[in-house]
């Protein structure tokens, strides 16, 4: 788009009519228009639309800003009212598609209280992962049982309970800092999740549990659960699920690093 | 130095509102959107850190919360969408208001995603590096969803869309 020189795109008309290109594409971009005056009518259109937009929305931002928009830190009790009905309404959002999880849960359950069913099965487990993401992550106030700041101890809780030494993974490089963590009951046996958030509060649950059986197929897979994506796979004697509302494949670098900081 | 912050926080709030009313059409919808916006941005303003655009940053909050709405009442969202406009027939007008009315019909058919870019880019004059931060998608979709927007807007503008999309719904 910026090299001088080279054909020019649809994207380097955009940019002009944008005014994104340096000043030495913008001159090569204004002489190739002039001889064209079919796309150089079709540029000026877009420009004009630009202006019209800023014109017309531009009265909105003149705007003195009305009183329920908060203009300052929120005073910490009035916060957390404001945290918890927005909890609530974030968990009966959810609640459509989390009732068709649920029902899937009972057949789960049937199945494992027989006896030759020793190991959950990897599609539940990534169920039950996805669940537990629609459940926990919208909750502000306490959306994890043990926070970060005490990571070594939460490590060495939830290392405890599952019986085998689990890892936190650091995924601060990838934009995501640990939030904590909770112990669940799984389906044989408690269950371990991690939360991470970005800076605009996006959130990322890592779900850990044991005796996840392989059922043969490609063990790394990918469900979508309504708005939640998961990745999920077996490794030593844990499986592992991520989920989170973003796209698959921001998701899937995510998992990769995972599985690779959980193999180290 | 927070006071200083802040101070850049509030002064975002009224390009919030415009890039808003422009998304949604509606100013109510727009206020709530903002007021959950600020919310949100003064609980996590201690996540910000001091990293990066201040400005990018309460746009993809914005994003976030849009999106969430978005996706709890999809259905009734592209209802509105996609048939209530379809009614109003677009033809030439005469007079600053009717002209005023036709950009708003014209831009509430623009499909979500490529409104949003068109309006970062036109409106709220944002690179296009800052734009693919804000929507957290690849900058080659942002030029995509920018051509197609543009292309919708001058459709509806230039009369092409209205006839087909009514026969589409019928």
């Amino acid at each position: 788009m910026k090299e001088s020189g080279t054909p020019f795109t649809e994207a380097d008309l955009h940019a002009y009519a944008d005014g994104q290109l340096p000043d030495a594409r913008r001159l090569e971009v204004e002489a190739w228009l002039a001889l064209r005056p079919g796309e150089r009518e079709r540029v000026r259109a877009w420009m004009g639309d630009n202006e019209a937009l800023r014109e017309r929305l531009g009265v909105i931002a003149a705007e003195a800003i009305p009183v329920r928009i908060p203009t300052r830190r929120a005073p910490a009790p009035q916060w957390r009212q404001f945290a918890a009905a927005a909890s609530i309404a974030l968990v009966s959002a959810g609640l459509g598609w989390f009732s068709r999880g649920m029902a899937g849960i009972g057949q789960e359950a049937l199945v494992a209280s027989a006896p030759a069913a020793r190991n959950a099965s990897l599609a539940a487990f990534a169920d039950r992962a996805a669940i537990a993401h629609v459940v926990y992550s919208p909750e502000v106030r306490r959306p994890v049982e043990v926070a970060a700041d005490k990571e070594d101890q939460l490590v060495a809780w939830l290392s405890k309970r599952l019986e085998a030494p689990i890892k936190a993974p650091n995924l601060v490089a990838q934009g995501y800092e640990l939030i904590g963590g909770r112990l669940l009951p799984g389906e044989r046996g408690p269950a371990a999740q991690f939360m991470y958030h970005d800076g605009t509060g996006q959130r990322v649950t890592l779900y850990v549990a044991r005796d996840v059986q392989s059922d043969g197929l490609r063990d790394f897979r990918f469900e979508k659960s309504g708005p939640v994506n998961v990745f999920y796979w077996t490794q030593g004697p844990f499986g592992y699920a991520i989920s989170a509302g973003i796209e698959k494949i921001r998701l899937e670098a995510l998992a990769r690093e995972v599985q690779r900081q959980v193999s180290l | 130095m927070s006071a200083e912050i802040d101070r850049q926080i509030v002064a975002c709030i009224p390009s919030l509102r415009r890039y808003a009313v422009g998304l949604t059409g509606n100013r109510e919808a727009a206020d709530d959107l903002v007021q959950d916006t600020m919310e949100r941005a003064w609980s996590r303003i201690a996540l910000w850190q001091r990293r990066g655009d201040l400005r990018a940053w309460l746009f993809s909050i914005l994003h976030n919360v849009f999106v969430d709405r978005a996706r709890a009442n999809r259905r009734s969202l592209i209802d509105s969408l996609g048939e209530e406009e379809a009614d109003v027939p677009v033809r030439a007008t005469q007079g600053d208001m009717l002209e005023v009315q036709d950009l708003d019909r014209a831009l509430a058919r623009v499909p979500l995603e490529q409104r949003e870019v068109l309006l970062l880019v036109a409106v709220e004059q944002m690179s296009y590096e800052q734009v693919a931060k804000v929507l957290a998608i690849p900058i080659g979709t942002v030029m995509s969803r920018l051509s197609r927007g543009r292309a919708a807007l001058r459709a509806v503008l230039e009369g092409r869309a209205g006839a087909s999309k009514l026969k589409a719904v019928k």
